[in-house]
């Protein structure tokens, strides 16, 4: 996530103080990504540093809002036109673990896969939670956290999969055509039936 | 409205077994689920896992092959078949995908037929009803039948009339099935909303997102209970940026 980019972002709104630009972004945020002040300290430095942000002359005792310079700007309009890259897909600890569960022998997939299950579903029902409490009007908040949402339906929906693909591979195993692979699961998938149901 | 921690619906160590012998199936096995006023409890599951077996049994449509389901106390094995009935007719509301409103009569008829089957004057069952369509947001579609009504506002409909009356216990199998995502969250908020008021609400849902809005998922596989989630204690957990 850029900091750099949501703290420009921020400033072309309004000029404000480092400890109004930390309360910005956790507002719109949600919190869900929250930033210490020591980032938002850091990152301005290395703005000014880079002719993107400059301090405003600060009235006696109050402190110093920072300002976006014209490169600033251009900066942040920059960002707006430009899409967000796909990351390539990082060592995502859950699939390599599953990935080793069905190569190495003696490993109880399915309950693996239900554990994790349990796991994901009860982050699922925490955001949830905390989704039902948001404001209609909050729309940033409300936005972000669907996000989260969606992601983590994604995984139960793919943990889903991973077990529909155990059960047909257990099948061809019993038929004797391929190698044998730990899975105990009978019948269509929660997710499977779900994506049928919703392509009617 | 009892305590909060009544029991409305227990299943004690129930088991289902259809046919006999070598054609035995056991549907499901030594199930026990405990679903006090106010809680909300989705069931999920891959297809012949049980779910409809234990959402039958927790309504008095069938009856476990050994072990006990109680509804506010009553035994329904230990009742007769037309006693049963009165049991379901009085304590149990049934809320189903495709909604089954009947669809010659009315919301407000649909939803005080119900209360008429079981005596009611047809003027006090309609206070009653016009009450529930009121407290599911619905009211003003009492006069009219259910073709003139979408999916969602059906389901409403069908939902007022699962908790009109007395009723507490609400049994509702994939309620949003027929339903697109809005419609279907907007079910699920009023769902919670009558878990919240004291209603007892078991739901089978294959959709996390759903299930998500209850106080517990259960996840059944050939017929046992394997495993159970539900929120943390600490919803800090996106505070602490974890989630």
């Amino acid at each position: 996530m850029s900091v750099k980019h949501a703290l420009l972002a921020l400033l072309s709104w309004k000029p404000s103080t480092m400890y109004q630009l930390r309360k910005a972004f956790d507002a719109s945020t949600g919190e869900t990504w929250p930033l210490n002040i020591g980032q938002v300290s850091t990152t301005l430095q290395r703005l000014e540093r880079d002719g993107l942000v400059e301090q405003e002359l600060a009235e006696a005792g109050e402190p110093e809002p920072w300002k976006l310079t014209a490169g600033g700007r251009a900066e942040v309009d920059a960002w707006w036109q430009s899409p967000v890259p796909r990351e390539t897909p990082g060592r995502d600890e859950l699939v390599i673990k599953l990935a080793l569960a069905v190569t190495v022998p003696g490993v109880d997939v399915a309950a693996l896969v239900q554990r994790q299950r349990s796991a994901t579903l009860q982050v699922l029902h925490d955001i949830t939670k905390a989704r039902r409490g948001v404001e209609q009007a909050d729309i940033a908040v409300r936005l972000v956290l669907d996000n989260h949402i969606f992601t983590t339906e994604a995984e139960l929906r793919w943990l889903d999969d991973v077990e529909e693909t155990l059960v047909r591979a257990q099948a061809t195993a019993t038929a004797g055509t391929t190698a044998p692979v730990q899975a105990d699961r009978q019948g269509p998938t929660p997710a499977k039936t779900a994506k049928a149901r919703s392509r009617r | 409205m009892n305590a909060a921690n009544s029991p409305v619906l227990e299943i004690r160590n129930a088991s289902r077994v259809h046919g006999q012998g070598e054609r035995a199936v056991q549907a499901l096995a030594d199930a026990n689920l405990r679903i006090n006023a106010g809680e909300f409890v989705a069931i999920m599951g891959p297809s012949g896992s049980g779910k409809s077996t234990l959402l039958h049994l927790a309504g008095g449509l069938d009856i476990p092959t050994c072990g006990q389901v109680l509804v506010e106390g009553t035994d329904l094995a230990s009742l007769s078949i037309a006693r049963r009935a009165v049991i379901r007719r009085q304590s149990v509301g049934y809320v189903f995908q495709d909604f089954n409103l009947l669809p010659a009569l009315t919301a407000a008829e649909n939803v005080a037929f119900p209360l008429e089957l079981d005596g009611w004057q047809r003027k006090k069952a309609r206070q009653a009803a016009l009450a529930s369509l009121e407290e599911t947001g619905v009211a003003m579609l009492a006069d009219r039948r259910p073709e003139d009504m979408s999916g969602g506002q059906a389901q409403r409909v069908a939902i007022a009339r699962a908790l009109v009356g007395p009723r507490r216990l609400l049994l509702a199998d994939e309620p949003t099935g027929a339903l697109d995502s809005a419609t279907g969250t907007a079910i699920l908020r009023l769902l919670r909303e009558k878990a919240d008021n004291g209603a007892a609400v078991l739901m089978v849902t294959h959709e996390a997102r759903y299930a998500a809005w209850t106080d517990r998922t259960l996840f059944l596989r050939d017929g046992r209970i394997i495993d159970q989630s539900g929120p943390s204690d600490a919803s800090e957990l996106l505070a602490q940026g974890t989630a």
